[in-house]
């Protein structure tokens, strides 16, 4: 058993908190991505449960044990780093290698386990050659089999993609992922890319200022945001968000439209100020409905976006299928989907969907 | 090599910025290498040579005969004047300005000379002898010894205690390392005599005064030392330390298998200013060793130097014995002073 478990974790430098009690359950062969802005502190909390960073308080279990006072080493961890760190002075099967001496494996086991690792990653050719001999690529697979090598209870990998460029990165998502399914370990994953986060995650953990926004599988959080911060993180292009009140089961925007709800979807309290958020696709270019100002368009051939401002300044992404003939600089008429829409107190920006509706 | 020698500024004939540069560079040469090379040559001078006034570049010795009759090998003149002029003779004995000669086919008859009517015959040779004295009488490989053991050792240990701190230094955070760094770096506004009589009693309370222990542990740890490793370290990425923890590599392996090797070009640079200065070195360990089979070569050059008179041809055979190695380290590790002093502190 090697689940992951977050009791009220914080971490505090001094009088300022970094992070600010988290609670987390991970299960065992799970992908958990953690996902947030830069400073949210997802760095931080996966460098607390590998125990390269002290832990203020609350829990850390591993496989139901909790581990707070163990060294990194006793954790029986791996992890993959942004920079990948390998020791530039060894070569590949050094660097491979080092981990298991460590452990005082016997010799054939570890040039077993060395050569599995490398035929498994393709870099079984460079076993010979230093790190600064080999490709960005390269390394990064040279980094993973460092971790997969000491064949640890939970991989944790800090940003590794964030180095390579935009091509090699697809691949190595895809390699990552299929490493997964292979070896079906627990994995943490952080990233501050939600592209990521929703193609490799079994769960996402959306972070923010050290705080656990919302924990779930990709599309539940896609689907039902907890509150403003996770719509607007989960989802590219980002949702739209439209300032209004309610006015007798509808919603009264600030840019004039009243966009009526489907009833008992929402708890409603007439007169409360809310944030309707409605993604780029929820929207259609239409007759009649809100005006928006076409900024510019993009056209990417298969689909296009306009970006434009709504009669009172708000930003508004639209997604359209196919090729569009709009022009930028035209007025036109969105007409909204109010059942993709989401629904958010603007003071408190949490959800107001009924949870057991 | 060549190509790079012989680079000028000007294409086909030498532009005046060559002559001028070519100029200043023989002078640097003449100014730095001609001592060295009067040095060497002076070594292989007999004690009568170096005495010869006007001194003579080349070394020069008398040409000595076998006469028979006697016991010793009779130096050898050319008369000048007189009645036996143009004549090569043997000289037995001198007596105030008259020397008494013989000819070497005539040995029995001693013919009395002017000294002024009469020149030496010399020829160009190398007194290997002043080189063989050096171990015959004195106590060579004692003192080479000691030179070695007191460099080798200290520069072990130098590089082993400083190369600790440092990596303390720049890759562990705790309460008071700036203060701890800027006392460290503070020593060294210090001028080392300062400290020469308090060292002292402390070394002899340790009770290492001449021995070379004594020698070794005072200067072992070294505030240039600490922080040219420093600055060196704190270029290594903390990642891969943290990737070592995770591997469960302890403190002193990280030390050990993964800092040390990374530090290389900085330990190269130190080792090498270790030991130019430990060898060279000559006030500590005139003060801390005292008797002479524990002196350093820099002692045992001192000791040829007396009150009245001076061997001055050991001395020099010394002296050039002495730079020999100080020489061959340079050569060999002199391009990793630039790659390290380049990639430390100095950029």
């Amino acid at each position: 058993m090697s689940d992951l478990e977050l009791r009220g974790v914080t971490k505090a430098y001094g009088a300022a908190q970094v992070i600010k009690g988290v609670d987390l359950h991970v299960a065992q062969g799970e992908f958990c991505v953690f996902v947030g802005p830069s400073g949210c502190g997802k760095s931080t909390l996966l460098r607390m449960i590998s125990g390269l960073e002290p832990i203020s308080g609350g829990e850390v279990r591993i496989g139901g044990e909790v581990v707070n006072h163990l060294g990194p080493a006793e954790r029986g961890l791996a992890m993959v780093f942004q920079s990948y760190a390998l020791y530039p002075h060894m070569t590949v099967r050094q660097n491979l290698s080092f981990g298991l001496e460590n452990l005082r494996a016997p010799k054939s086991e570890i040039a077993e386990r060395v050569t599995a690792a490398a035929q498994m990653l393709q870099i079984d050719k460079f076993l010979d050659r230093r790190p600064k001999d080999l490709s960005g690529g390269q390394r990064q697979r040279v980094a993973i089999g460092r971790a997969v090598v000491r064949e640890p209870r939970i991989f944790l990998f800090d940003e590794p993609l964030s180095n390579l460029d935009a091509e090699l990165r697809v691949e190595m998502r895809g390699e990552i992922s299929r490493l997964h399914r292979r070896i079906n370990n627990t994995m943490i994953y952080v990233t501050h890319d939600q592209v990521e986060a929703m193609t490799m995650a079994d769960k996402i953990a959306v972070l923010r200022d050290g705080r656990l926004e919302q924990f779930g599988r990709p599309l539940d959080l896609y689907n039902t945001p907890d509150n403003t911060f996770v719509a607007g993180f989960i989802g590219s292009p980002r949702m739209n968000f439209f300032k209004g009140h309610v006015r007798g089961g509808a919603v009264t925007l600030d840019a004039g439209t009243t966009v009526p709800l489907p009833a008992g979807k929402f708890q409603l309290a007439e007169g409360a100020a809310v944030t309707l958020g409605i993604r780029p696709n929820g929207m259609k270019p239409g007759n009649a409905g809100l005006p928006l100002t076409v900024a510019s368009v993009e056209r990417l051939g298969g689909e296009s976006y306009l970006y434009g401002t709504a009669p009172d300044g708000t930003a508004v992404t639209v997604h359209s299928p196919g090729q569009t003939r709009i022009e930028p600089g035209t007025q036109i008429a969105l007409a909204l989907d109010a059942d993709d829409a989401h629904l958010f107190s603007t003071d408190t920006t949490r959800s107001l969907l009924r949870k057991d509706a | 090599m060549t190509p790079f020698l012989t680079r000028t500024r000007g294409r086909q004939r030498l532009h005046w910025t060559d002559w001028l540069a070519y100029a200043y560079l023989c002078l640097g040469v003449l100014l730095m290498f001609g001592p060295v090379l009067w040095l060497v040559i002076s070594s292989f001078k007999t004690e009568r040579e170096l005495q010869h006034y006007p001194p003579r570049l080349l070394p020069y010795v008398q040409k000595m005969e076998k006469v028979p009759g006697y016991s010793d090998p009779l130096p050898v003149f050319k008369v000048t004047a007189g009645p036996l002029a143009g004549q090569e003779v043997a000289q037995v004995r001198r007596i105030g300005i008259v020397s008494q000669v013989v000819r070497p086919d005539a040995p029995q008859t001693i013919v009395k000379v002017p000294i002024k009517d009469r020149k030496p015959v010399e020829h160009v040779a190398l007194a290997t002898s002043n080189y063989a004295k050096l171990f015959k009488r004195f106590n060579f490989f004692q003192f080479f010894y000691n030179s070695t053991f007191i460099t080798v050792v200290a520069t072990i240990i130098t590089l082993l205690i400083n190369s600790m701190a440092a990596f303390a230094l720049s890759k562990y955070d705790f309460r008071g390392r700036g203060t701890v760094m800027a006392l460290i770096i503070g020593t060294l506004m210090i001028p080392p005599t300062v400290v020469l009589v308090p060292l002292f009693l402390i070394v002899r309370d340790f009770g290492m005064i001449d021995t070379l222990w004594g020698v070794i542990i005072p200067g072992a740890a070294t505030p240039t030392g600490v922080f040219l490793l420093r600055q060196y370290m704190l270029t290594i990425p903390d990642e891969i330390l943290d990737a070592a923890r995770m591997d469960k590599a302890s403190e002193w392996k990280i030390y050990w298998r993964i800092i040390l090797p990374l530090s290389a070009p900085a330990l190269a640079v130190l080792a090498i200013l270790s030991i130019m200065w430990r060898w060279n070195d000559f006030l500590w360990p005139l003060i801390a060793l005292q008797r002479q089979e524990h002196f350093t070569l820099q002692l045992a050059l001192n000791s040829f130097r007396g009150e009245f008179n001076t061997d001055w041809a050991s001395l020099l055979a010394m002296t050039v014995l002495t730079l020999v190695p100080i020489v061959a380290v340079f050569a060999f590790l002199q391009k990793y002073i630039a790659t390290g002093i380049a990639s430390t502190g100095g950029k």
